[in-house]
Formats: structure tokens, C-alpha cells, sequence
């Protein structure tokens, strides 16, 4: 179970301003139902850009809905200026925070409040541009350098924290990883895909591996390993010494031997024992 | 405020006479079952009678019974016996809508060298039989497909997809941590190799599971330590928990007939009661084949944390297969595995309930949840009132 300040509860359970604002001066749509949140933000405005009048509606967590309450009631009574200032952070503050893994919710609540004032100031919301990264929730590689920037971010879960960029199948981990290498000023990563080995450089490499990571180990319980043969990906070895009798030879082999030359020399390695 | 405990796929309570077991254990028959004074062989004579209790509910022989720590652990030491008894072997056959402790180590396997296939299922949470029988090779290490899915509750025909894969002479694994003591087991008229089993889902303690190892099924131990379980299983007998979990498992025999009529009733009514009550809300899984106590239902457009937390104001635990509430961004992998649309998928609700609920524990909850959704969906930007078109259809 979230781990939610009072302050959390009290705006989810009694939220404030719930509701459209009629004849809007601003409206601001972001969320999706695919992406599990979503919240629509409208405002009034008198004659001095003061805020008077200001609703939400959301679909989503405690979290969700409790952010865009605490949005709500700090936008009211405001220049539109002033409300212009409101950040993420200024909306976990006023709940007295929330856990790590909600902050994307407060980051709606930022996004939609820009997309309300750029409604109202007539400024054309960009389409997102910048090439998608993280396919499962639509996040491109401009949201989330602008995610590192805005937040000082250095790990793929902070970047999941608050866009939800990495959140789903894993697989733009990596490119999302290189972009915080990036931002924190280091090389860019080299995509690195094994070089396709030789057999010659295949079998060095496993005897290498043998020698410097596997047998020392097996030797300190008595037992030893000899390499017999490679065809293709599979690698025949005969286990000798203590571990030849072992009960425990398969695990061995399978969680201590493959694992290491998969590490090491190729992933899709299996090994195999030959008596 | 009174609880009401309808989230008994999660745990349940532990029966009074569960508890009345396991006391003296903990305060009379603390020696550990393998010293060798009479004073520990009464430990060891509790375990044997747990044994034996639980091997009764499956009308299996007690040596088949292993105690293990949970059902992971066991569905762990299922897969890794399988495996390693079958070494050439490096396909493993599940399916799409399995309980995490097989789809994580199913991943896991994948990334280590396994091809790992998974089964889909149909839009009622049944499976592709064809797709099943299809994707069975003579690689095939083991199957490992549930009983019944604890989300929705939706039962599997284990006895026929067990027969076919004996013939092809495969292992055939089951988590049944769900369906025991909630359906009738029968271990004497089907072909299941390997079955996983929970004391904590059937009014037993937590931290107790066993597994089923049919007599002459290649095995080798997942904790390797001690000669406990006749050297299937290292490590000192919990004898608190086990003599709790055999208590658990004859209290199920004798309690489920009433599982399978009063509480399946009470089921029928809450779901009856809310579905008529609530628009554009739907049932998820087949209701023929079930589990008796579960019912999952979508309420669309809302969030089902949401829901939840507004329900535990009321004193009202159940579950969701909501993003929010899993800890991940995305919704139940059983439910989109079924094909529930994103409207319904994030607004799902489970009630799971047991002998211990009540008529008017289910009418409390037919009348205070209605409001609930209600509220939730007046704060929906999706939902335009009474004129909302429903996007899952009956």
C-alpha cells in the first residue's frame, strides 16, 4: 500500500474544485485512458489575468486526483504570471509530498496547467516532436531531456518516476539510460551488440574465461573443469574432481558455469556436460 | 467501523482451529522433528499427521507431500526440478495469464537460455486449447499452466490438458494455490506430474506451502541443505506452520460443499447486486468456470485505486488489477491478456470471499459501493453521465 501524507488523503477524499469551468478562458487536456491517467484543467480569468474561477476533472489514482485538487486550489486568486510558476515540485510540496513512484501524477498537473495558459494566450500547442523512445507510453527523447533538465534526474526509475518513460515493456531502457549519460555529460553510450566471433575467438575467449573465472572457483571445493568441444552455441565440458560426484553438478553447471561464459563470452551460450 | 474482508484470493484469515493447532507447537512441541530424544518425535509425529491431512484433500499419499516455505517456492521448485531432470530440454510451455511466481521465472528462464511460450486466452480468460496442444515439441521440459487464475478466478481444464501432455510424456505442473480447498483435487484421477500449493489462501498461516511430487517424478531439490522432506527440501521444519496448514487443509474438506453453495450464492448476489446497480460495469472471466468466491468486475472510466481506498473509507477490502495499485504503470496482465479494453481494465475490482462472509456483509456492499463509482465518475474527464456509451458489452 502507497505510503500517502494526510494532506494526500484529505485532497483525494474531499478534492476541491472538481468540475469543468463553464465558457473557459483556458483549458488544458493531458492523459490518456491507455496511459491509466488523465486530467482536463479550465480556468477563468477577470480583467487583470487574475484567476477566479478554476476546475479539474481526473481520471486516475489518490495521487492523480489529489494533485490536481492541491493544483486547483493554489492557481485560484492568482495571476495567470504568477500561476505560470507553478512546477511539479511546488505541487508535491503543498501535499507534503508523494511517493517517488506517483510523481508523474504531480508532473500532470504541471503539463496541464501550461497547456490551459497556452490555450488562453492563444500559442498553438506543439505537437511533440523529437523521435518516440519509450513506445508503450508515448515519450519522446525531448520530454525526457527535458525531464533530466527540469529535475536533475540520473536514473531510468527517476525518469519512470515522473513520465512514466521506461514503464512498460523495458525495452527503451537503454536509450533512455544513453540520454541520461548524455544530459550528465558523459560519452555517449556505443550501442554495444557482441561482435559476431569467430570459432577461433569464440573458444579462446570460453578457455580464457575457464581459467580466470570458473576453475579457481571449482578448484576451492575440490573439483576442476575441462573444456571438450563447441558446436555453434553449445559448449560441451566434463566436470572432474569433486565435482564430477556431486549432487549439485547441474546447478553448477547451468547457475555458476553458463552464466559466466554468457557473461563473459556470448549470451547465448548453453553448456552442456559430457561424461 | 467493522471490516469487511472481501479479498480472500489475496490471504485469508487463519481458522480458530488453525490457530489452536499451531499454539502448542510453538509453546508444548518446540523440538525440532530431526533430534533423536521422544521429546522431538512428538514435533515429527505432527508433521506426519499434517502430512497426511493434506494428502487426504488431494487423495494423494503422504510421501508426495513436500512442505515448502510458500507457493513461489514451490512453483520455483517445480520448474528447477522439471528442468534439471530434463537437461537437452530447453522449452518451457505456460501461459499468458499466470500468478508472477511462473511469469517472472518464466522471464528469467527466457533470458537464460530458455525459450519459454505462452499460451494466450480468450476474451472469458479461457485458454487456447488448439494453441496449447499446437506449441507442445518433444523440447518441451515442462508445463506449468494454473488451476485457477487468482484474478479472475477462471478455472482451467487441468485432468484433459494433463492426459494430453502425459502422452507426450512432458512434465505437467500446476499452481493450484488458488483452487485448493475451493474446488474438489482429485490427485488419483488425473496426470499431474507437480502441483503448488498455499497455507495462507486457505485459512491456514502464511509462510507455509507445500508441493505435490507424483510418486516416480524426477526430482531434485530447489533448497539444497538438510535431509528434511526425505532430502526433497532443506532446512528445519516450520512444524507451527505445517501443523496449521494440515489443520487448514482438513477444515477445506470438510467446508466445501458450503464453499461451493453458500458462498458461491453469496458471490452470485454481490455481483448480481452491483452489476445491476452500477451502468457500464462488466464481469471479467468466464462466470461457468470459476472459482466459487471470486467475482471480477470493471467499473469503466474510473481508476481502481481510486475505488479502493474510497471502499477501505467504508471499511470494504478487496483488490485491483489497476496500474495504480500494482506498483507498476500498467494494468493486470491477465486482463489484457483477455483483451479488457484501457476503459475497463484500469477501473477493475476483485472481491474474493470465504466461509467467514455474510448475506449482509454483501447487501453493505451492494449499497455503499454504487455511490462510490458514482463520485469517481463524476470527477472522470471521460464520463458524460447517464448517456456514456459503455465500451464493453455484456
Amino acid at each position: 500500500m502507497w505510503e500517502y501524507s494526510d494532506k494526500v488523503k484529505e485532497h483525494f477524499l474531499n478534492p476541491r474544485n472538481v468540475g469543468v469551468v463553464e465558457n473557459a478562458d483556458g483549458i488544458g487536456e493531458v492523459g490518456s485512458m491507455s496511459c491509466g491517467d488523465a486530467l482536463k484543467l479550465t480556468f477563468k480569468l477577470d480583467e487583470n489575468e487574475i484567476i477566479t474561477d478554476v476546475k479539474f476533472q481526473t481520471f486516475g489514482c489518490a495521487s492523480a486526483i489529489a494533485s490536481s485538487s492541491a493544483l486547483t486550489e493554489m492557481m485560484i486568486g492568482k495571476t495567470l504570471s504568477e500561476a505560470e510558476k507553478i512546477t511539479n515540485d511546488d505541487i508535491v510540496a503543498f501535499l507534503g509530498g508523494l511517493p517517488k513512484e506517483k510523481m508523474h501524477c504531480s508532473v500532470m498537473g504541471q503539463e496541464a496547467l501550461e497547456k490551459a495558459i497556452a490555450c488562453y494566450r492563444g500559442v498553438p500547442v506543439e505537437e511533440k516532436e523529437g523521435e518516440i523512445v519509450c513506445e508503450c507510453f508515448g515519450v519522446t527523447d525531448l520530454e525526457i531531456q527535458r525531464a533530466l533538465k527540469e529535475h536533475n534526474l540520473s536514473a531510468v526509475e527517476d525518469v519512470t518516476n515522473y513520465i512514466k518513460a521506461g514503464g512498460g515493456c523495458g525495452k527503451c531502457h537503454e536509450r533512455i539510460q544513453e540520454l541520461i549519460n548524455e544530459f550528465k555529460g558523459h560519452e555517449p553510450v556505443i550501442d554495444k551488440k557482441p561482435e559476431k566471433l569467430s570459432n577461433i575467438k569464440k573458444i579462446k575467449l570460453i578457455e580464457e574465461t575457464l581459467e580466470r573465472e570458473i576453475k579457481p572457483a571449482l578448484k576451492k571445493d575440490g573439483g576442476d573443469i575441462e573444456l571438450v568441444d563447441v558446436d555453434g552455441s553449445k559448449i560441451f565440458v566434463k566436470l572432474q574432481g569433486a565435482c564430477s560426484s556431486c549432487s549439485a553438478a547441474q546447478i553448477t553447471l547451468k547457475e555458476f558455469v553458463e552464466k559466466k561464459l554468457c557473461e563473459f563470452v556470448s549470451p547465448d551460450l548453453v553448456v552442456e556436460e559430457v561424461s | 467501523m467493522n471490516t469487511i474482508y472481501f479479498d480472500n484470493n489475496a490471504t485469508t484469515c487463519a481458522a480458530p482451529e488453525v490457530v489452536d493447532e499451531m499454539l502448542p507447537m510453538l509453546t508444548e512441541f518446540y523440538g525440532n522433528p530431526s533430534s533423536m530424544y521422544k521429546f522431538a518425535k512428538k514435533a515429527g509425529d505432527r508433521i506426519h499427521e499434517a502430512r497426511q491431512r493434506l494428502a487426504d484433500i488431494l487423495n494423494a499419499m503422504p510421501e508426495e507431500i513436500v512442505f515448502t516455505s510458500c507457493g513461489t517456492e514451490s512453483d520455483s521448485t517445480a520448474i528447477w526440478a522439471a528442468i534439471r531432470a530434463n537437461p537437452e530440454k530447453r522449452h518451457i510451455l505456460t501461459t499468458r495469464v499466470e500468478h508472477s511466481a511462473i511469469k517472472n521465472m518464466g522471464e528469467y528462464l527466457s533470458h537464460n537460455g530458455y525459450k519459454v511460450t505462452y499460451v494466450p486466452v480468450d476474451s472469458r480468460g479461457n485458454l487456447d486449447l488448439d494453441y496449447f496442444y499446437d506449441h507442445l515439441t518433444n523440447d518441451t521440459a515442462i508445463v506449468s499452466i494454473m488451476w485457477a487464475n487468482n484474478e479472475t478466478g477462471v478455472t482451467f481444464p487441468i485432468e484433459e490438458l494433463a492426459q494430453k501432455v502425459k502422452q507426450r510424456g512432458i512434465v505437467f505442473h500446476t499452481d493450484a494455490v488458488q483452487a485448493v480447498g475451493k474446488i474438489p483435487i482429485d490427485m488419483s484421477k488425473n496426470n499431474v506430474d507437480m502441483l503448488s500449493l498455499s497455507g495462507h489462501k486457505l485459512h491456514g498461516p502464511k509462510g507455509v506451502g507445500a508441493l505435490y511430487v507424483r510418486k516416480g517424478t524426477k526430482f531434485s531439490p530447489f533448497l539444497i541443505g538438510g535431509h528434511q522432506e526425505s532430502g526433497r527440501r532443506g532446512g528445519t521444519e516450520n512444524t507451527a506452520s505445517i501443523a496449521g496448514l494440515g489443520k487448514a487443509a482438513q477444515l477445506a474438506a470438510v467446508h466445501m460443499e458450503e464453499e461451493n453453495t453458500r458462498v458461491r450464492k453469496l458471490r452470485d448476489s454481490l455481483e448480481t447486486g452491483l452489476i445491476d446497480r452500477i451502468p457500464c460495469s462488466i464481469i471479467n472471466g468466464d462466470t461457468k468456470n470459476r472459482l466459487p468466491n471470486t467475482t471480477n468486475i470493471s467499473f469503466e472510466y474510473i481508476e481502481g485505486e481510486s475505488i479502493l481506498l474510497m471502499m477501505d473509507e467504508l471499511g470494504i477490502c478487496a483488490s485491483s488489477g489497476s496500474a495504480c495499485t500494482s506498483g507498476s504503470l500498467e494494468p493486470s496482465h491477465v486482463l489484457r491478456a483477455m483483451g479488457v479494453p484501457f476503459t475497463a481494465a484500469h477501473g477493475s475490482v476483485r472481491f474474493s470471499l470465504s466461509i467467514y462472509n455474510t448475506q449482509e456483509e454483501v447487501d453493505y456492499v451492494i449499497e455503499k459501493l454504487p455511490p462510490v463509482i458514482e463520485r469517481l465518475r463524476a470527477m472522470s474527464p471521460f464520463w458524460k453521465g447517464p448517456e456514456t456509451e459503455c465500451e464493453i458489452k455484456s
